[in-house]
């Protein structure tokens, strides 16, 4: 940030972008911890990366999403656009409705996944962690009755996660923000604002009761500030990367650049994915006629998976971070790798997402740990128990109206 | 009549954990509650309108993890969550605050003197030496000193290898340690007064000693060596109270059919032949169980609970004179808003964590001079933490629940018993000092508890409402505690044992006590151990 406007800063160009809730984030970011995410300035953490994550599981938490890429895809052909790209069958998904997607090259190899708003019956807002204008175009080849408006700068959001979330809404005065479900949408008048121009959604990265708040930049710092009074008294905090990825990992969500290597952006052969190999086989949808990576994908799925990504509960404390697992305890079978590791405070569990032979899920299943103490490095081989459902999936994330905490 | 595999006395968190896992390696078990509520002193009550009080224990950090996991008492509904900052009040008003970061936590110390910011580090890294030890014996049963079975001669083995890998000089300075006062202690690091006294704090509580007593420092330790997820020194609270966590175990126990009965005091324990056959109710009725596993106190079990006669000779002696002394009071206060204090920046990674009345060394020893002649102490040590700062469920949104832990206060005071007057004059000396750094603090009051140890010993049935079932001092420690040669959980009587914090590793919601008891019984009874290793470190 450039402290003193009197001074021309020479390296305006070069410095990361702020977003709309910068100033507010700013003030509490008591560590300096920056990183970036798509060119704005990002926060790793706020003050402590577990007391941010127990913020989420324990009371609420915002994360800061303007960075995310958002789209309108809008026009009559934008249902049959979006259809044919992503894997899933989006003429099901109702108006007011969101639903998670994943969409694949011809070859059915994973570009990325994201969320699909349908807002109207033509008009869809698709968010995605990395910038898709480029694959968009491409894919709206030969569909001449849409447009495609790349909102990313142009709409401000924040993700609200946590236990009291929806009572932190309620009293911001949300009025029916109770009986959202799960993945649905509503519209709400804001500060005086004419119509409604705050858009709710019951949806997260986190897997816990939470929402993300949608809003126009101009009203980005009011909207904080209204949302920031009415959490006071329920314990809101800012969290950052950090905090996300230990969330999502209990949630047992996927992350690009840690269990998927995006496919337009690998150079190796295959060292891209398939949704089946990621166990996104219920995004697949071959009711459909034809989508993008189709025929690829069927082979695929009569092939079978030669990976599969699975969720290990692993013995001892010692995360399993980039560890390589094993059918036997001696490790002379190799049969994969951990994708993402930590130790969980709030289920106790040493946790893992993992690429495994889908050959060897039969057998047992060793990690080798490595791990330094004061300097030394140290190895040990841990047991690991495959784990069918998600680490932490709390009743409340499903639970309509949610209870008060 | 039905007769069960065991009862376990009292539904405290110890006795729920023994009898979870007595009941995973199948036996039939029966605990027994005198209370309409189960938790003993690890409880959530709601005492006032939507205000839910953790009454007794209020904060965590000795649960071991390995428990917690293999119970799976996260899905039972426990969540563990970690707090942030302490504030400490100096006598003239100064204020200290421990932050959540290593560079902050510096920065403050340096304010005051650069030279305990430094020293802040070899503290901390003798302690964790001496930590780290004492962490590795928690979960295992002290070995017998004089016995040649061969599992005791492995454990004092493994317990002097442990010893000596400390090496010769941290082995001299360790000895000296377990008998030193924590005032000793930290004269040898700091200068600053506040500081030492903050520090010194955690070495008197629950204990009827003062910071300049002799065997002070142990008990510092005790209070610094638990974690939060690996975070050695770091404290948690129960989300729901301390309760949440009896309640999980409890939910362990029932998912494994165990069975519990409150409102069932126990009025003595039966012997019959030199066996423990089962127990007497308050109401007269007579329960039998091939075992019986007293969660009660050492004192309270032999001295109230037991015939005389049925005890060997000397054990009943060794009862009464188990050290178990009240020293502290408690009293918990629902507050209309959230308190505001002198010298304390409104920061919201301050106002969630605790606050600590120290006020100096020597106010911290004149408090104790009191409790030796038989009075609360004037100006009081107070350990306060405003739990619903942080954890949503415990009180009204905006309205807030402080637990403030009051030293000291005797069981028996000079001046004849404890009456209603006295005790509300106890609880007047309490806020009349958090007053003192929080001007308008009393005007917040929405409803007070005052609980003096006679009143803890009257509802949870600690004697003398002692917090530890009988103090740390290294002569009721490890192989030592309750009494020498009655260390392994096994009682004097033949199928009867103990489970509570009379025992090892003693006081603090760790469950350890309970589990290395059940891992006995089950030895006893040639059953598969359903006790897991302490896995934290395996390494």
């Amino acid at each position: 940030m450039n402290s003193n406007p009197e001074v021309n800063d020479p390296f305006a160009g070069e410095r990361l972008k702020e977003s709309h809730f910068h100033p507010r984030q700013a003030l509490l970011n008591l560590r300096d911890a920056w990183s970036s995410w798509n060119g704005y300035k990002f926060a790793d953490y706020y003050y402590d990366e577990e007391y941010e994550y127990f913020c989420v599981r324990n009371s609420c938490a915002t994360y800061d999403i303007c960075p995310m890429q958002k789209y309108i895809v809008s026009g009559p052909d934008a249902e049959a656009m979006l259809d044919r790209m992503v894997t899933r069958d989006l003429t099901k998904l109702k108006e007011n409705r969101v639903t998670y997607v994943c969409w694949c090259t011809d070859e059915g190899r994973l570009i990325d996944d994201g969320t699909i708003f349908r807002l109207e019956a033509d008009r869809f807002l698709l968010t995605c962690g990395s910038p898709s204008l480029a694959w968009l175009r491409k894919s709206a080849f030969g569909f001449d009755e849409l447009q495609i408006t790349d909102m990313s700068d142009t709409i401000a959001a924040l993700s609200l996660q946590g236990p009291t979330s929806c009572e932190v809404l309620k009293k911001m005065g949300l009025v029916g923000i109770e009986n959202l479900k799960p993945f649905c949408i509503a519209h709400f008048p804001f500060a005086g604002s004419e119509g409604t121009p705050l858009m709710a959604s019951r949806t997260g990265f986190t897997g816990d009761l939470g929402y993300e708040l949608w809003i126009s930049p101009d009203l980005a710092l009011a909207f904080w500030d209204a949302l920031y009074a009415a959490g006071e008294n329920y314990g809101i905090q800012p969290y950052g990367e950090a905090a996300t990825n230990m969330a999502r990992l209990e949630a047992g969500f996927i992350m690009p650049g840690m269990e998927f290597n995006e496919a337009l952006k690998t150079i190796h052969f295959q060292y891209d994915q398939t949704p089946f190999e990621l166990s996104l086989d219920w995004l697949v949808d071959f009711k459909k006629p034809h989508f993008n990576g189709r025929k690829a994908l069927l082979k695929a799925r009569d092939q079978g998976a030669e990976y599969t990504l699975i969720k290990l509960d692993i013995e001892g404390n010692k995360p399993a971070e980039e560890s390589f697992l094993y059918s036997d305890q001696d490790c002379s079978k190799e049969i994969g790798y951990v994708t993402s590791a930590m130790w969980s405070p709030v289920v106790k569990a040493n946790i893992a997402l993992a690429m495994v032979e889908t050959a060897a899920l039969k057998g047992s299943i060793w990690a080798e740990i490595y791990y330094s103490k004061e300097l030394r490095h140290h190895s040990k081989v841990a047991k690991c128990t495959i784990q069918e459902k998600p680490f932490w999936a709390p009743e409340r994330a499903r639970a309509t109206p949610p209870a008060a905490f | 009549m039905k007769k069960y595999d065991a009862i376990i006395v009292g539904a405290g968190h110890n006795g729920l954990t023994n009898a979870a896992y007595l009941a995973k390696a199948g036996l039939d078990v029966l605990v027994v509650e005198k209370n309409e509520y189960i938790g003993g002193a690890a409880v959530t009550r709601e005492m006032h309108d939507g205000w839910f009080y953790s009454s007794c224990s209020y904060v965590c950090s000795m649960m071991r993890q390995t428990i917690h996991r293999d119970l799976n008492l996260t899905k039972h509904g426990l969540v563990l969550v970690p707090y942030l900052g302490t504030v400490v009040f100096a006598d003239n008003g100064d204020t200290m605050t421990s932050y959540h970061s290593e560079e902050a936590e510096y920065n403050q110390l340096r304010r005051r003197s650069p030279h305990d910011a430094d020293a802040m580090f070899r503290f901390q890294t003798d302690l964790g030496r001496y930590a780290q030890l004492i962490r590795k014996t928690l979960l295992r049963t002290p070995p017998d000193p004089t016995s040649f079975r061969p599992r005791d001669i492995r454990e004092l083995l493994w317990l002097a290898k442990e010893f000596w890998s400390l090496g010769e000089k941290e082995l001299y300075e360790y000895i000296r340690f377990f008998t030193m006062s924590a005032a000793d202690f930290l004269d040898d690091y700091f200068e600053d007064d506040l500081l030492k006294a903050a520090m010194a704090s955690p070495g008197v509580i629950g204990t009827a000693l003062g910071v300049y007593s002799p065997g002070s420092a142990y008990i510092l330790l005790h209070h610094v060596m638990g974690d939060v997820d690996g975070n050695v020194g770091a404290w948690g609270l129960a989300r729901g109270g301390m309760g949440a966590i009896s309640n999980a175990i409890a939910g362990a126990l029932q998912e494994q059919g165990g069975e519990i009965r409150t409102n069932a005091g126990v009025d003595k324990i039966v012997v019959k032949n030199g066996r423990a056959t089962g127990v007497v109710l308050d109401n007269g009725d007579e329960l039998q169980a091939n075992i019986v596993v007293s969660n009660m106190d050492a004192k309270r079990t032999f001295t109230q609970c037991m015939d005389k006669n049925d005890l060997p000779p000397g054990i009943y002696e060794k009862a009464k004179n188990f050290k178990i002394r009240g020293s502290s009071g408690k009293v918990n206060i629902a507050l209309s808003s959230l308190p505001k204090f002198n010298n304390v920046a409104d920061n919201r990674y301050i106002n969630r964590g605790g606050q600590g009345f120290v006020g100096s060394m020597e106010t911290m020893e004149r408090a104790y001079d009191c409790w030796k002649h038989g009075r609360w102490s004037e100006d009081p040590f107070i350990e306060s933490v405003i739990p619903s700062a942080w954890d949503p469920t415990v009180a009204p949104p905006g309205q807030h629940w402080m637990s403030n832990f009051v030293q000291y206060c005797p069981s028996q005071l000079a001046d004849g018993p404890w009456t209603p007057e006295k005790r509300d004059a106890f609880g007047q000396t309490v806020i009349n000092k958090i007053e003192r750094y929080s001007p308008g603090f009393k005007d917040l009051i929405v409803h007070m508890e005052v609980r003096t140890p006679h009143d803890i010993e009257a509802e949870v049935g600690l004697t003398e409402g002692n917090i530890f079932q009988g103090e740390l001092t290294i002569d009721q420690l490890l192989f030592n505690r309750p009494f020498p040669g009655y260390a392994q959980y096994r009682m004097p009587i033949k199928n009867m044992y103990m489970c509570g914090s009379s025992t090892h590793p003693g006081g603090g919601v760790s469950s350890a006590c309970g589990a290395n008891a059940a891992r006995e019984i089950l030895i006893d009874l040639k059953r598969p151990n359903t006790v897991p290793k302490d896995d934290f470190y395996d390494e």
